[in-house]
């Protein structure tokens, strides 16, 4: 399966290119950008592993996309995602969010459904590749 | 026709003792027409558009709208004296004749806010839309505009959810959202409905959504749609890794109906419920009030708007129905597409956007935005696109709507040929594809055609959509439009 999350998940995947332009934009933008990691992709895992602070002091593209292949080479088997956050007042939040490294396998989600009285049902999303611990469940 | 000059002759009121003599006296001389008057900014302010019977002078009528949404009656009552009636008196205070609009008159009236329940928007509507529509000497009146001072806006929760918090919810952010309402709108049973729900999620649409009139009808009971929607829903999420939402539909006959749908689509663990507009003010504000306590996403439709908004002479303008609807505390609103099937002049609808996610509205004439408006850390409502767009039309509807909206596709998905989960695909790259080519600099509004051509070119179901529906466009004339001249007009 293929995780949907960010808002570039149903083109191909970006080239570094791509992506390095997405920065630009964010820099344009006054955003600060942010590299986050995890192996859990959960659709309600908030907080991923932050990659350093978000990059309120880089204003260089090229600086940022070092960053991000520092990231990738220490996380080879994760997802990394890239946001920008803008401080706006009554913003104050992430402006764009995009996932820029996918495990080669995504184990997915498995669906399980319990049973409670009459037709209700209590649903819970499991990722496939959580019975590993934490760091061992993509390749490594 | 020649617009006559508002009079002002005899528009002067008359003070002391005459004033109560018992009788009926002209509303201009009763102390509602007072043209030196400089707004509080503790004032209510509403511009309405007066049209005359024949032989009313303007003014008069001004001033008559000015009484019957406050103090007055058809005649002069000496308990006026028992008051501070100067103060609770609206006063009209400045009248122009509408621009290329013969026998028509902008009309500029202040309420003192002590007229005003706090946090109450029946209470608001029923002084200023309450009787004064139906005044005789009027042919027609239209409410075109307010200004809420800060101290009332405060009055009010407002959004409870809002844009920021609700992108923050589902973890979607840079991008519109995408939705679809479930079609045919009225038969399918509930697990048919669920159908389309999971094959519109699972093709990367965000939400789905039930229609104004799917409430609980004899071939689908509401508790049989909610549980085969949630289904739909949490399938969806485990296929897709994402957080994925449909509108229940909670409209009731009665307060109690409601809460107790909307209680059950909290315990089956849905992001958002939706309700009709024409449920009434109290209730939609009884619903956000339970929204906000129950971490849920308010969605409105706005089903009956078009009775009383389309018609530029009589009614009300959207424009205020949407400045009511934000401090009553809805998160979603529909506002109009622009390119779709349904009503809206592209600078008009522009003015509703702005006045749904700005934090400060200047005023823009030239989007019907007559006063500035300062919303006070009111959090910022959604608004939603829907009826008659479909992926050909990327380029415009970003274009014309920007980020924060909710686009919503439901013939556009739901009648794509390879089926429904394709044509949330092809919305969804097109989406995305235009997203991309915008942030990286592109003249995407230009280029549009292209950017989706070359998007379709790793995506059949986009090349397919684009082969069905590329050519359809509604270009029919506005009815509710602007008017305005770029240079002040003079006032009376």
């Amino acid at each position: 399966m293929r995780v949907t999350q960010g808002c570039f998940s149903y083109l191909p995947d970006l080239t570094d290119e791509q992506i390095s332009k997405q920065i630009q934009y964010c820099l344009d933008n006054g955003w600060a950008v942010n590299l986050e990691y995890t192996d859990d992709p959960h659709p309600r895992n908030t907080y991923w592993e932050m990659w350093g602070l978000p990059m309120f002091d880089i204003r260089d593209a090229k600086a940022i996309m070092g960053e991000l292949n520092d990231c990738r080479r220490i996380h080879t088997d994760c997802y990394i995602r890239l946001s920008a956050f803008d401080a706006t007042n009554t913003w104050e939040s992430l402006r764009i969010s995009f996932i820029v490294q996918r495990p080669a396998d995504e184990a997915g989600f498995m669906l399980t459904r319990q049973e409670i009285g009459g037709r209700m049902m209590r649903y819970e999303t499991r990722a496939y590749g959580l019975q590993k611990p934490e760091g061992s469940r993509y390749g490594g | 026709m020649d617009t006559p000059t508002p009079s002002v002759a005899d528009a002067k009121t008359v003070r002391g003792k005459d004033r109560y003599r018992s009788g009926v006296m002209e509303y201009s001389k009763m102390g509602y027409w007072e043209p030196d008057y400089e707004p509080k900014i503790t004032d209510v302010i509403a511009l309405f558009r007066i049209t005359p019977q024949d032989g009313v002078d303007a003014i008069e009528a001004a001033a008559a709208v000015a009484g019957e949404s406050s103090t007055a009656t058809w005649t002069v009552v000496w308990t006026d004296r028992l008051t501070a009636c100067e103060k609770y008196r609206a006063k009209a205070y400045r009248v122009d004749p509408v621009p290329n609009g013969p026998g028509q008159y902008f009309a500029y009236i202040a309420y003192d806010l002590a007229l005003f329940e706090p946090g109450s928007i029946a209470n608001l509507t029923a002084s200023i839309i309450g009787n004064v529509f139906g005044f005789k000497p009027l042919k027609a009146l239209r409410l075109e505009d307010m200004r809420m001072p800060v101290a009332y806006v405060k009055t009010f929760d407002g959004p409870s959810t809002g844009i920021v918090v609700e992108r923050e919810r589902l973890d979607k952010f840079g991008r519109p959202l995408l939705g679809a309402t479930v079609k045919p709108k009225l038969g399918l049973s509930g697990r048919n409905y669920g159908r389309v729900v999971y094959e519109a999620l699972k093709g990367g649409l965000d939400f789905t959504k039930d229609d104004e009139n799917i409430n609980s009808q004899p071939f689908m009971h509401w508790r049989d749609r909610f549980l085969y929607c949630m289904e739909a829903v949490n399938r969806a999420q485990a296929v897709s890794g994402e957080v994925k939402g449909t509108y229940l539909n909670v409209t009731a006959g009665t307060m109690e109906e409601m809460y107790e749908r909307a209680n059950f689509a909290h315990e089956l663990g849905s992001t958002i419920v939706m309700i009709d507009l024409v449920i009434g003010y109290t209730a939609i504000q009884s619903m956000s009030k339970w929204a906000r306590k129950h971490d849920m996403i308010l969605h409105l439709h706005r089903a009956g708007h078009g009775t009383y908004t389309r018609h530029k002479t009589h009614g009300v303008s959207f424009r205020v129905i949407a400045k009511w609807m934000r401090l009553a505390g809805v998160d979603h609103i529909h506002a109009g597409t622009v390119v779709g099937k349904l009503e809206g002049d592209p600078l008009t609808t522009r003015g509703f956007y702005d006045v749904l996610r700005e934090d400060y509205n200047p005023m823009r004439l030239e989007h019907g935005i007559f006063f500035e408006q300062d919303w006070a850390g009111t959090r910022k409502v959604m608004p939603v696109a829907s009826g008659g767009i479909h992926a050909g039309q990327m380029h415009q509807l970003l274009h014309h709507l920007g980020e924060d909206v909710v686009l919503q596709f439901g013939g556009g998905t739901i009648g794509h040929p390879l089926g429904i989960a394709a044509g949330a695909t092809a919305n969804r790259v097109a989406l995305e594809a235009m997203i991309l080519a915008r942030n990286e600099g592109r003249d995407y509004y230009r280029e549009g055609p292209d950017i989706l051509a070359q998007a379709a070119r790793h995506c059949l179901p986009l090349r397919q959509a684009l082969d069905t529906w590329g050519d359809v466009t509604f270009d029919y004339t506005s009815t509710d439009t602007p008017d305005f001249v770029a240079s002040p007009m003079p006032a009376y």
